[in-house]
């Protein structure tokens, strides 16, 4: 198992956690994982990516030119990252921001989730990444839907903040339930 | 011990206090800057000093003062800071003093840009400062190697009263991989006769200075102790290069890159290897002898000038032909580097 992924949204949506999130269930399982965040004068409001590489071989570059999945947060991170997915790959798209007629490239699979949306209806504003990893975790064989909410949870205590993890597990089922409900 | 995940700039501070080093002395500056703040907090918690200098000169000189009392010391910076600090080590050689100086390195000339670079290449492995000296320069390509080569770099320092240069780069320090931190080691701080300390009415006065003057032979002093090092430290990574007709030359994040290119290459059938040199000085002549089979090395650097291609040409006599590969803002890519290696095949098997 090899695969590429990128995160991307605005500053401030968790796409760094995500991916953070990733490669520390990638870690757990004693998988090789890397982390490569872009950076340069990002700040909150602007845009932020990540590319995560989780495998069985070592890893060689940190660099992701053609990743098997896109998680976007917002039209931008579609706009940037569409293109570069590999033929056959899965794009997440967070469809409470970009707009539903939208139209992708048809040699790829598209899961829409309305992140933002649900995250709002869990009252947990934040999670709307947490979301899009519960249809990630759904729609991929990665991680089981139950393994990485479990290690979302252990992710979040270990960093103090397990006082948030009722909501923020809701709203990681939420998202898995998108999926398989479609 | 348990692997965590850590910032390879992280990973290169957490390893240096399980080396032992309790003095950091530097100054911010990106990409490197994560080294001070995880010092600004853990050193503390080691009963170590972290100090935030005013400026990078400051902070190699408190690193000098530091290193002549038997500490494990330690500076960091990148681009123009490195540069600021070369008067330092210069002063450090000539004092023989050991000390860890941690290279970040960003592109470009003058201030350069953030982004990884490669262009430090001569400044470091020539001696960056005034003077008639070389330095020890080992560079990491993964966040573990970050961990373990602190830990070397301090044992070479003191083994041969010498600072010792890590060469990372901005890649290597920005990203997260899981990490196995060496076990903490303490380090006595009087285990040297040399270093000095309060001198109470009776003792053995001790001095740090210019050896330059003093010793009774500093000529063949120097002289050897390059030879040792040339001889016992070159350290490299060899892959499939026996059989290899083009074999790249890349350390650091462009040998991350090229391990890569050499499975995609094979795949297309062409005879690719890697020698990935770990001490860029000494630079290792011998990973050479293990590439007979090579009709060209391609040295993947990110430099315009390709740095790197000089000491390949030494290593190989200029026997074989030596190109370069370099990139500038961007970290190489496998398929440019076929690229440009299925050309010179073409150009030359016509």
């Amino acid at each position: 198992m090899k695969k590429e992924i990128i995160c991307a949204g605005f500053g401030g949506q968790g796409v760094l956690t995500a991916g953070m999130i990733l490669i520390d269930a990638g870690m757990k399982l004693d998988k090789n994982v890397l982390f490569y965040p872009s950076y340069g004068s990002e700040m909150r409001g602007g845009t932020a990516n990540c590319t995560v590489k989780i495998s069985d071989k070592m890893i060689a570059c940190p660099v992701s030119k053609h990743p098997d999945i896109l998680l976007t947060l917002n039209t931008p991170a579609v706009d940037k990252f569409e293109d570069s997915l590999s033929v056959g790959g899965l794009l997440i798209v967070n469809s409470s921001i970009v707009p539903e007629d939208r139209t992708y490239r048809d040699d790829i699979t598209v899961i829409k989730v309305p992140a933002t949306d649900i995250a709002a209806e869990v009252q947990n504003l934040k999670a709307a990444n947490l979301v899009m990893l519960g249809a990630l975790a759904a729609s991929t064989d990665i991680f089981t839907v139950d393994y990485l909410e479990e290690s979302i949870l252990q992710f979040f205590e270990k960093k103090g903040k397990g006082k948030y993890n009722e909501k923020n597990a809701a709203c990681y089922r939420r998202g898995a339930e998108t999926v398989q409900k479609a | 011990m348990s692997k965590i995940l850590l910032k390879g700039n992280e990973a290169l501070a957490e390893a240096a206090l399980a080396a032992g080093c309790r003095f950091y002395s530097g100054y911010p500056i990106t990409p490197q800057t994560e080294i001070l703040e995880y010092l600004s907090w853990r050193m503390e918690e080691v009963g170590g000093e972290f100090v935030q200098a005013e400026s990078e000169l400051s902070g190699i000189n408190m690193v000098l003062g530091a290193a002549a009392a038997g500490a494990r010391a330690l500076t960091t910076s990148s681009g123009p800071g490195f540069s600021l600090k070369q008067e330092g080590i210069s002063y450090l050689v000539a004092a023989d003093l050991p000390a860890v100086i941690v290279n970040v390195m960003r592109i470009g000339t003058g201030l350069g840009d953030i982004s990884q670079g490669q262009g430090d290449y001569w400044q470091m492995t020539r001696g960056g400062g005034h003077g008639d000296y070389r330095t020890i320069v080992l560079a990491p390509a993964s966040v573990q190697e970050n961990a373990d080569l602190m830990a070397v770099s301090f044992d070479l320092a003191e083994k041969y009263r010498h600072p010792v240069l890590i060469a990372s780069d901005a890649a290597i320090g920005q990203m997260i991989e899981a990490v196995e931190i060496p076990e903490f080691k303490e380090h006595d701080i009087d285990k040297f006769d040399w270093t000095v300390k309060g001198c109470r009415k009776g003792d053995e006065h001790r001095k740090i200075q210019n050896v330059y003057y003093t010793h009774p032979d500093y000529e063949s002093y120097l002289l050897n102790k390059y030879k040792e090092i040339e001889e016992t430290e070159q350290r490299y990574e060899t892959i499939q290069v026996e059989d290899a007709e083009v074999v790249l030359v890349a350390y650091g994040i462009s040998s991350r890159v090229c391990l890569e290119t050499v499975e995609m290459a094979r795949s297309k059938g062409l005879k690719v290897g890697l020698i990935r040199p770990i001490t860029l000085w000494p630079f290792p002549v011998k990973a050479f002898e293990e590439a007979g089979n090579a009709r060209l090395f391609l040295s993947v650097e990110i430099n315009i000038l390709g740095q790197m291609v000089d000491d390949i040409r030494l290593a190989v006599n200029d026997k074989v032909p030596v190109e370069h590969y370099g990139s500038i803002f961007d970290i190489p890519e496998s398929e440019g580097i076929i690229e440009k290696i299925e050309k010179w095949l073409k150009k030359e098997d016509m």
